[in-house]
């Protein structure tokens, strides 16, 4: 099924396009696609996420004519970006806040996906992909968080590097290696300015990759069911690019709101302390969007068991296309995991509230039963909701729930 | 046609050289020259990954010596040794009473006091948390040593671990006393 394939009337148009069919391929991916016709505005967010993913290079790439990667200049080198270049504030703030959009809406897309079941056959190599993207996102931003060199900067890449000193034996060694001296240093920060400028290019070509294995089975929708002819289906353009652009104009009003009304308050203000390599700051805390992860660390007691949980939290995801049992993709037609889906969402925030805060009184016992509740939802929960509930009954296609009778005429 | 020819010379191939249990020689070809791609594979990574290990620049600076002399009883310094802190300790008779006598007390790394220093009076040891590398705060804590303050362990007034997720003592580095007043530290 498709809606019209690419037909250019220009003749070097047509001519280049026989001999590198790009541009039918790109007709074929934003034009002509065909996309279910009841997609919601929660499905907004993959392509707003692409959108950040491109702010993020656009600026990253101009913040690096003006860096300087080395440890006894680069602090001073961002304190010269906010200052002195022409612009520089301005497109600092913008990718430091574009790294916490780009999260956000990452976030709340994966949660989609659960809720609507779009990790589900035949979409688990697409929920792979996601999740190498997601990977690729959490090293990217850390790596990008200790460019500037401050007391965050330099205590967060210390205490994320020293999670593998926790593998047996060759911990020590690995984290050294890892380092290139015997502490976080010139060499660490080096390194880590040539991968942040690195991965960021590698996500492009996962997200490529996403994209295609998006295309083999369309999109997901709403109802979780199969369309099943063309009556299901509308052409990606005008409908979705316009329902996308109004999305990225809302989205556009929070990013501008944090450019220039709170560009630091997602940040901290220990990181304009430069860095310090003998003294720790009393509270470290990493951005918003590692929170739960690093709540998860901390409830568990033992350092390599803390490490594992916190890999294994996502890690888990990859499993989730066979640890659900339920046929019935949408959460709409299942009413008992939707309860526990958003149970799982205030799960996740609470992980977070915890993760912000000092390992200290009740917060060490809210960490632990938050934890365990999160692996408890996917290793246990879901698996058996998944055979004791019974599913509403499901709409017999995309057009007749979306249209009632007048799918028929 | 030409293709047709080569599936023929294939066959024929094949077929003459076919050993025991199907093994041609071709495959014995395939092995040694995948073995060989192999292993020429290993050794050129071996650059690509070793290039991140310390450089030797690092690893020449890698023992100080330090003046104690200045050092009252009960005051701590830090001195940095291969860009890490190392605490220097001069301890009050109360401490090393208090350390001694916690010798037999449960712990995650049980080692004595006496083990872990030179001199009594002397507590030297690198100022790096076991668990995720912070730096610990003096005169913190439950036991009257050190105190982590990102993920909250416990140390001692012999720097070793009682409560907390780090997983061992604050690490004793070598050193010799050169004279009364002087430690070489590595």
């Amino acid at each position: 099924m498709s809606f019209g394939s690419f037909q250019p009337k220009n003749r070097f148009i047509k001519w280049f396009d026989g001999q590198l069919p790009i541009l039918s391929l790109m007709h074929g991916t934003v034009v002509s696609y065909p996309t279910p016709r009841n997609l919601n505005y929660w499905w907004n967010f993959g392509s707003l996420a692409g959108i950040f993913l491109t702010v993020q290079i656009i600026t990253g790439v101009i913040l690096a004519m003006h860096y300087t990667p080395e440890s006894t200049m680069a602090f001073d080198s961002v304190e010269h970006i906010m200052r002195d270049v022409n612009y520089g504030w301005l497109l600092r703030y913008m990718h430091a806040n574009g790294a916490s959009m780009f999260f956000l809406v990452v976030y709340i897309h994966i949660f989609r996906g659960l809720y609507f079941g779009s990790y589900k056959a035949p979409r688990e190599v697409l929920w792979w992909l996601g999740l190498v993207i997601l990977l690729l996102m959490m090293a990217s931003g850390f790596m990008g968080y200790v460019l500037p060199w401050g007391q965050m900067s330099f205590w967060a890449a210390k205490v994320i590097t020293n999670l593998f000193s926790a593998i047996p034996i060759v911990g020590e060694s690995v984290v050294r290696w890892l380092w290139g001296d015997f502490s976080v240093g010139n060499a660490t920060l080096n390194r880590f300015f040539s991968l942040h400028y690195l991965l960021p290019f590698l996500i492009v070509g996962v997200v490529i990759l996403h994209i295609w294995a998006l295309h083999i089975p369309g999109s997901n929708n709403p109802l979780g069911i199969d369309a099943k002819g063309p009556q299901d289906k509308i052409p990606f353009h005008p409908y979705y690019t316009a329902k996308d652009l109004f999305g990225l104009s809302v989205i556009s009003v929070v990013f501008a709101f944090f450019i220039f009304y709170a560009p630091n308050s997602l940040g901290h203000p220990d990181n304009y302390i430069p860095a310090n390599p003998l003294a720790t700051p009393p509270h470290i805390v990493p951005e918003w969007y590692y929170l739960p992860f690093y709540a998860i660390l901390r409830a568990i007691p033992d350092k390599l068991f803390g490490v594992i949980a916190m890999f294994s939290s996502i890690l888990l995801l990859f499993a989730l296309p066979w640890l659900d049992t339920s046929k019935v993709r949408s959460a709409r037609f299942r009413p008992i995991y939707k309860q526990f889906f958003w149970l799982l969402v205030i799960d996740a925030v609470v992980l977070g509230y915890v993760g912000a805060n000092p390992p200290e009184g009740a917060f060490i016992l809210i960490g632990r039963l938050a934890t365990t509740y999160y692996f408890l939802h996917f290793l246990v929960i879901v698996p058996i909701v998944g055979w004791l509930e019974k599913p509403k009954p499901l709409p017999e296609s995309i057009a007749s729930a979306v249209l009632g009778d007048k799918a028929e005429g | 046609m030409q293709a047709e020819k080569r599936e023929l010379l294939m066959a024929t191939d094949h077929d003459t050289n076919s050993g025991e249990g199907g093994k041609t020689r071709r495959d014995f070809l395939y092995v040694a020259t995948g073995a060989f791609g192999a292993v020429g594979a290993a050794a050129f990574a071996w650059p690509l990954i070793d290039q991140m290990n310390p450089s030797a620049d690092v690893l020449a600076l890698s023992s100080i010596k330090v003046d104690l002399s200045a050092i009252e009883v009960g005051r701590t310094i830090k001195v940095v040794w291969r860009k890490q802190p190392v605490f220097i300790r001069h301890r009050t008779a109360a401490d090393i009473r208090d350390a001694r006598a916690d010798d037999s007390a449960e712990m995650p790394d049980p080692e004595p006091d006496a083990e872990r220093v030179e001199r009594p009076e002397w507590l030297i040891m690198v100022g790096v948390c076991t668990h995720l590398g912070c730096i610990p705060l003096g005169d913190r804590g439950d036991y009257g040593g050190w105190f982590c303050p990102c993920h909250g362990s416990h140390y001692d007034k012999s720097g070793r671990i009682r409560k907390g997720p780090a997983p061992k003592n604050l690490v004793v580095p070598k050193y010799v006393f050169v004279d009364d007043n002087t430690v070489r530290i590595g």
